[in-house]
């Protein structure tokens, strides 16, 4: 198509996940801000240990950054988006495939961690923290799930071989994963500390 | 090769077409269908309230086989919350927001950054019957046992936390309130997040962030408000519902005693649900005003054949409005109880934010001055939207001071206060948006005739309606209560029975509109590519506009919008697309 868009097809894509990179940016500071108050509230605030399973889950998550780090697609390929005809080199199957096995270990690590919770008698409804711990590890699980689904869609144009199309995918799967990691990162932190 | 966004085959079926389009005309058009339901049940709703107020002991015909709540057509307290509760959640959710931002948004702005869709087309049509789902749940309401909730549309916890003891309605009623508000966010999320990203990076050749229009700025500034708001709501919501249906204590104190029942929760912050609800709930009087200021600052030029009085110092004003209204919730709470110094940390940027919405009116005001202005619909609503958002505006100084608002805040003034500024000044911009963009929508043009009719009745019914609650107010005349049969409030029923007729009047004149609207879109005259001699790029394209808005070429842009009244030419007026050079000298 001879568009006369002055920007790259990767752009809206881009855009988009970082606008949604904001939007849940906001929806966890709120959540943030309500525990804290919520703590301040009333002393009923019971603090317990966290399950061990979440630094190896720390780790998952980490070590799948880095392999969706490796898959990215190298060479001259990402020079060229727009696509004038020159090769364009796709994301590395192997290492996706270990990428989405690593996010699902991360979740079944998550679960792992309820269940430990669970069979200490702490519930969603017994103890404000508790109910911090629930929610902030399955919202953030929810917003995995929407970053495997973008993964599982990466491979889906790569193995319908449009590579253009799986390096557009790509970019914007790959920030949204490492935002996964970095918001992990900073809820961990803050169930630390707080909990 | 192919763009991978807004190039879809226009499609042939009628499910793909008409119901689950991708076209972004489409979605706007059922976003507006979806408000032009949602404004008429909420209006009902309203006439209910007002006829109750104005003669309590008189049966409503009908309403006693409608709802079982309101045995024998009389409406009790309870019923009287629900009802306020299900006009005010309807009006703000699925009206203010979603006419003027999601509709004429959806349908105007990518035509006007020159784009063939929406950035993300099936999160578009997603968007949409998200939307349109919520508006079902929160309908459903109606149907359940019990009823609607009655928690109003702030839904203050505890009262709307702690389940089936706080009231009729706040079982079931409540629950699907929450779901509804919740599900609702999500569908804003998506579409904020779609119209920030078409605006980024789906502008055609040559059209520069400064000769957008500025009705396009206004949605982009609106989307970026609306992403930050929902996505603070939307926790919010989720925390009420895992209060009220799984035992949590988020917001819920200990020791509360709710119809002679302990509430089996602890330690909860009501205050907690305040200050995440007006985060959003400030903001959200914007996400209804902010289009209003875009629509009128684009048909103002049109209409006076004037350039816009300084439109970047428009713009300037409704980004700083967009950055001033999350610094303001606190000045919704000034009565829940606030350490003084709080409460004048959130007065001073209330007053402030004062200052972009009084030069913007100038800068409209401006522009009206001396200019040969041309009498017809849009542009008397226009003039309308000014003078109620004027007249709403200025009772706002009172109420932005915590001590005057300790007394006015409970009372009609604040009622009167914002329908005027947010509720009749947002729907005035609707009307002029409505007629001005009828045209491209449709192919053909509203009657004129009947547009002004339309425009005067309202004018003078919404400010018979609203005035006198000032007046209502100042005399102490508490809100939200079903009846003043008691004491010192009976007085005030002949002016409550003058509003009351009033607001039926003015729900009468809306008849003409709807009359116009259906009448015009199969009978109307057949309208031009221009029929206003506007210079943006909408009406460069014919009406209503091809599937791909250009019919397969791309515009591009050599002006800004503002070029009217340009001396020496046959039209006073030139086209964005035009590739002429500019003036050297406007007329004055």
């Amino acid at each position: 198509m001879t568009s006369l868009s002055v920007k790259s097809p990767a752009a809206p894509a881009q855009t988009g996940v970082l606008v949604g990179i904001a939007a849940i940016t906001m929806s966890f500071a709120a959540y943030s801000s309500a525990l804290i108050v919520r703590q301040g509230a009333s002393p009923d605030w019971l603090h317990f240990t966290l399950p061990r399973v979440l630094f190896f889950n720390t780790l998952v998550v980490l070590a799948s950054s880095a392999t969706l780090y490796v898959a990215r697609p190298r060479s001259r390929a990402t020079a060229d988006p727009a696509g004038s005809g020159a090769a364009v080199d796709a994301p590395n199957l192997t290492w996706l495939y270990a990428t989405i096995l690593l996010g699902f270990l991360f979740l079944a690590g998550q679960i792992m961690a309820w269940r430990n919770l669970a069979a200490q008698g702490l519930t969603l409804s017994s103890s404000p923290s508790s109910s911090f711990f629930y929610l902030l590890t399955a919202m953030h699980g929810l917003h995995l799930l929407g970053g495997l689904a973008g993964l599982l869609y990466v491979v889906y144009r790569v193995r319908r071989s449009s590579p253009v199309r799986a390096v557009v995918a790509y970019k914007a799967a790959s920030l949204y994963w490492h935002f996964m990691t970095v918001l992990w990162l900073y809820l961990f932190a803050i169930l630390a500390t707080r909990i | 090769m192919t763009s991978p966004h807004s190039s879809h085959a226009a499609p042939q079926s009628f499910w793909r077409k008409y119901v689950f389009s991708l076209d972004h005309k489409v979605i706007g058009r059922q976003y507006l269908d979806l408000s032009l339901v949602a404004v008429t049940t909420g209006m009902i709703l309203s006439w209910l309230m007002r006829l109750h107020l104005a003669w309590p002991t008189r049966a409503i015909p009908f309403l006693g086989a409608l709802s079982p709540e309101a045995t024998g057509g009389i409406i009790t307290p309870e019923y009287y919350l629900s009802l306020m509760t299900m006009h005010g959640t309807i009006m703000v959710f699925f009206v203010l927001t979603t006419a003027p931002f999601a509709g004429f948004g959806n349908f105007i702005l990518p035509i006007q950054i020159g784009a063939e869709d929406m950035a993300f087309p099936h999160f578009n049509m997603m968007s949409f019957w998200v939307t349109f789902v919520a508006f079902i749940v929160l309908v459903s309401a109606f149907f359940v046992p019990e009823g609607p909730p009655l928690a109003g549309w702030t839904a203050y916890a505890p009262l709307s936390a702690v389940g089936k003891d706080s009231g009729p309605g706040e079982g079931w009623g409540q629950t699907l309130w929450v779901i509804s508000i919740g599900i609702f966010c999500i569908g804003q999320l998506i579409g904020s997040l779609n119209f920030i990203a078409t605006t980024l990076d789906l502008r055609t050749k040559g059209m520069t962030l400064a000769r957008m229009p500025y009705s396009t700025w206004a949605w982009f500034i609106t989307s970026v408000i609306g992403l930050i708001a929902f996505s603070v709501l939307l926790p919010a919501c989720v925390l009420l519902l895992l209060d009220r249906v799984a035992g949590t204590s988020f917001f819920i104190p200990a020791g509360l005693v709710i119809s002679d029942r302990l509430q089996p929760h602890a330690g909860g912050s009501p205050l907690l649900w305040q200050h995440l609800f007006w985060f959003f709930g400030h903001p959200e009087v914007y996400i209804a005003i902010l289009p209003g200021f875009g629509i009128v600052s684009h048909i103002l030029p049109v209409v006076t054949r004037k350039p816009l009085l300084g439109p970047r110092v428009l713009i300037a004003c409704m980004i700083a409005i967009g950055f001033l209204s999350y610094t303001v919730w606190g000045h919704h709470m000034f009565m829940s109880g606030m350490n003084p110094l709080s409460a004048t940390l959130f007065s001073v940027p209330t007053l402030i934010i004062t200052i972009p919405a009084a030069i913007a009116t100038l800068l409209w005001i401006g522009t009206l001055y001396g200019s040969k202005l041309r009498f017809n619909t849009p542009a008397l609503f226009c003039l309308g939207f000014i003078s109620v958002f004027v007249s709403g505006g200025l009772s706002g100084f009172f109420l932005a001071q915590p001590a005057i608002d300790s007394y006015l805040h409970g009372t009609y003034f604040v009622v009167g206060h914002f329908h005027f500024v947010m509720g009749v000044a947002a729907m005035f911009a609707i009307f002029a948006g409505l007629y001005f963009w009828f045209p491209k929508m449709f192919g053909r043009m509203m009657n004129e005739t009947l547009g002004k009719w339309h425009f005067i009745l309202t004018f003078i019914g919404v400010y018979c309606i609203f005035m006198p609650m000032h007046y209502l107010g100042l005399a102490g005349n508490v809100r939200r209560y079903s009846t003043f049969t008691v004491d010192y409030m009976k007085g005030s029923i002949p002016l409550h029975r003058f509003i009351t007729v009033a607001a039926l009047f003015t729900g009468a004149a809306q008849l003409i509109f709807f009359y116009n609207l259906f009448r015009s879109r199969f009978r109307g005259e057949i309208a031009p590519a221009n029929p206003w001699q506007a210079t943006s790029l909408e009406w460069t394209t014919s009406s209503p506009p091809p599937h791909d808005n250009f019919g397969g070429h791309h515009p591009v842009v050599y002006h800004g919008p503002n070029e009217y009244g340009v001396a020496g030419r046959e039209g006073d007026y030139i086209m964005q697309t035009s590739p002429e050079p500019e003036p050297v000298a406007a007329a004055s």
